[in-house]
């Protein structure tokens, strides 16, 4: 059985080397990368880029694209943006993020559909409890205000793409190269590198300055888009922090388990030759 | 079960019980006191480790059902709920996807360590096929499971494979659209793959008592492949197999909790995130990992009937195994030929997994060069697949001449476990391991 674990291994390990090179492959390229926060077993998300992201895509992006898997109040949750926020210069946490004056105050921004008492339609601000307002009624509406195109529900997109978060930032910044010869750039369309078919519908949205950031920070192309992409970082995997903190004590719990389990194993088997 | 019973009730009520019920008996004969080849090793462990992952799967999977709506306007939704407000829900959804992937590893390392110990043959050809029963039934419940969150690759995925059912002449049609409940993959195919998703579990777990109760008449098989002589050769099951299995599970756990807590997307296909839209087909529609190999046999034939023929054929061949392996011995430790054989079928396995992950044109790397595409490869591996259980397996118990084995397991353990010597003690090689 050696010699045959040892083929398999090494089998193993040629096609472990292989596989990406194979996927990589392809007309379109692929994404930078980029060192985020929220990399590595040990990970966190940064909260003041995750609020500039949300700012980002609340005055840029929610024009077109929805997060309609999102609900208001998840941005004051453990681990959202707004978990702890600043009233009268002391940091202050909300157990319900519902209580949050902060996500309270970003819920009453938007009007939300709804029936009153005595089943007329009506529209009232926003609570925490409401989700994000779409902004199509339906999926023809969006498609007719986009030239064809339905601009995808951001909710989970950085899940929903190979190479997620390098890949959105990288197509966020990837317009600024003439299309190659070989690339047919039909009006309303877009050469993007990044995209697969190298064709994208939406126009390049960020520009130098064009929003004012509420912590004061420069609004570059760049910032920008490294900003949205660590919002919807967030916003597809919000319980994120949660994962990692539990997964270290559970392998804190299961090495040690392990350790137990082996000394036993070594204590019972000591008594009969093996 | 094998043996006598030894099992001795102590209190008046357990007496009482055992009169009536003698349930705490069947326990202590199969899981206390049960005798087991004292050599086993650590690709034994797979049996135990395969009934947690079962446990963890039905458990998880009961704990969703209360969450999951099997509806195709709200299904995924509602799977995106479990991951955000479900107390929880994320552990436990990604726990039971990531489950499924485990569930396959440690099956086919199971396959795998029954096919080098020689564990299918006589007395064990039941134990093989009900086996063979459990993992197609696994393979039923992954792909009704991977359905159900209603993304993309759930939706192609269900539309490929229910499709394949069409191959079939004159009743194709009609049993196509039985099966989906209507004339495409729609609201009444998610409701039934959700109700077949919780049933398949069940019958899983009828099948593994099957199994298990098989594995008990004879006992289990063990690297010599040599029969359990006397009682020098086994050990109690308990505690000498109990702490083995159980440090095993652990080690297992361990690296199943590191996709769960650290990559538990990693085994998934992206554009499952992505709702599912009959109107958008996916530029590439590929399964698991686990069932890839299979994949790449049905793209292998040109014909859409043969491929799917001989993709079942694949997984029928299985049932027939023990009879079409001709060889006296049992394990491939002393089959200097069958050992190759079987290495190269492990690489063809995972080569087929390889090709039915990538596009049928796309060239193959290194091999490229020649003009090998993977479709090629998955062809030249097909006919391996096939040829080591049709052609080698019946030939080579008339050419291959086995090493010289133990006499006992006793003196296998005492010979540092190590093939023996030819010499006193030492069975002659022609003679049966029986």
């Amino acid at each position: 059985m050696k010699t045959v674990s040892r083929l398999l291994a090494a089998a193993a390990a040629v096609m472990l080397v292989a596989a990406p090179a194979a996927l990589g492959a392809g007309k379109y390229r692929s994404p930078e990368q980029h060192a985020w926060s929220f990399d590595g077993p040990f990970g966190e998300f940064d909260r003041q880029a995750v609020q500039r992201g949300f700012q980002v895509y609340q005055e840029v992006c929610a024009a077109c694209h929805g997060i309609k898997h999102l609900s208001i109040r998840h941005l004051g949750q453990p681990g959202g943006p707004f978990e702890e926020v600043e009233i009268n210069g002391q940091l202050m946490r909300y157990d319900n993020p519902n209580d949050n004056p902060v996500v309270a105050a970003i819920a009453a921004q938007y009007t939300v559909a709804d029936i009153d008492d005595i089943g007329e339609p009506i529209e009232r601000p926003g609570r925490p409890a409401d989700r994000f307002p779409y902004p199509y009624a339906n999926e023809a509406q969006g498609r007719a205000a986009n030239g064809g195109a339905y601009p995808p529900d951001l909710s989970v997109i950085v899940k929903a793409r190979h190479y997620g978060a390098n890949y959105i930032r990288s197509l966020l910044l990837g317009y600024d190269e003439e299309a190659p010869e070989d690339v047919d750039v039909r009006p309303g369309n877009y050469y993007n590198p990044y995209m697969p078919g190298m064709l994208i519908a939406m126009p390049p949205q960020l520009q130098e300055g064009m929003i004012e950031y509420a912590d004061g920070t420069e609004a570059t192309v760049e910032q920008m888009a490294n900003d949205v992409t660590h919002f919807l970082a967030w916003a597809a995997d919000p319980h994120m922090e949660a994962r990692k903190s539990m997964g270290m004590m559970v392998m804190i719990y299961l090495f040690g388990l392990a350790i137990l389990l082996y000394l036993s194993y070594r204590q019972v088997w000591s008594r009969v030759k093996h | 079960m094998s043996g006598p019973s030894t099992y001795e009730p102590k209190t008046a009520f357990t007496r009482w019980l055992d009169s009536r019920l003698p349930i705490v008996r069947l326990g202590w004969d199969s899981f206390v006191d049960f005798p087991t080849p004292r050599n086993l090793n650590y690709w034994y462990t797979f049996g135990g480790i395969l009934t947690v992952c079962l446990m963890i799967q039905i458990i998880t999977g009961i704990v969703l059902a209360m969450h999951y709506v099997p509806h195709i306007d709200y299904a995924f939704a509602s799977v995106e709920r479990i991951d955000r407000d479900v107390n929880f829900g994320w552990l436990i959804r990604s726990i039971h996807a990531v489950g499924a992937s485990m569930f396959f590893l440690a099956v086919y390392m199971h396959i795998f360590r029954g096919l080098y110990y020689g564990s299918y043959k006589a007395p064990r050809e039941i134990l093989w096929i009900l086996g063979v029963v459990i993992y197609l039934l696994m393979m039923a419940a992954a792909f009704l499971g991977y359905v159900l969150p209603w993304g993309q690759m759930s939706f192609w995925g269900a539309m490929v494979i229910t499709n394949l059912f069409g191959a079939l002449p004159l009743i194709g049609e009609p049993l196509t659209q039985w099966l989906w409940g209507g004339f495409s993959v729609g609201n009444e195919t998610l409701n039934r793959f959700f109700s077949l998703h919780y049933l398949i579990p069940f019958l899983i777990a009828g099948v593994v008592g099957l199994h298990i109760w098989a594995l008990h008449v004879p006992g289990n098989n063990n690297p010599t492949g040599i029969s359990v002589k006397t009682k020098a050769d086994t050990l109690p099951f308990h505690p000498y197999y109990t702490v083995k299995d159980g440090f095993a599970i652990v080690v297992f756990l361990i690296i199943f909790a590191g996709f769960v807590f650290y990559a538990p997307d990693v085994l998934g296909h992206a554009d499952n995130y992505i709702e599912a839209d009959p109107m958008v087909t996916p530029a590439m529609i590929v399964p698991e990992w686990y069932l890839l190999p299979f994949y790449a046999i049905l793209r292998a034939v040109p014909d859409k009937l043969g491929g799917v023929i001989l993709m079942f054929a694949a997984i029928g061949v299985l049932f027939i195994l023990p009879w079409l392996d001709t060889s006296k011995v049992r394990s491939m430790r002393y089959r200097p030929m069958a050992r190759w054989f079987f290495a190269f079928f492990v690489v063809a396995c995972l080569g087929l997994g390889w090709a039915g992950a990538e596009l049928p044109d796309t060239k193959v790397p290194v091999l490229g060069a020649l003009g090998v595409d993977f479709l090629l490869m998955g062809r030249v591996l097909t006919v391996y697949y096939f040829a080591y259980f049709l052609v080698i397996m019946p030939l080579l118990g008339f050419i291959e001449k086995p090493t010289a084995r133990p006499a006992s397991i006793e003196e296998a353990v005492l010979n540092g476990d190590k093939p023996a010597k030819a010499g006193p003690g030492a069975a002659p090689a022609a003679q049966p391991a029986e």
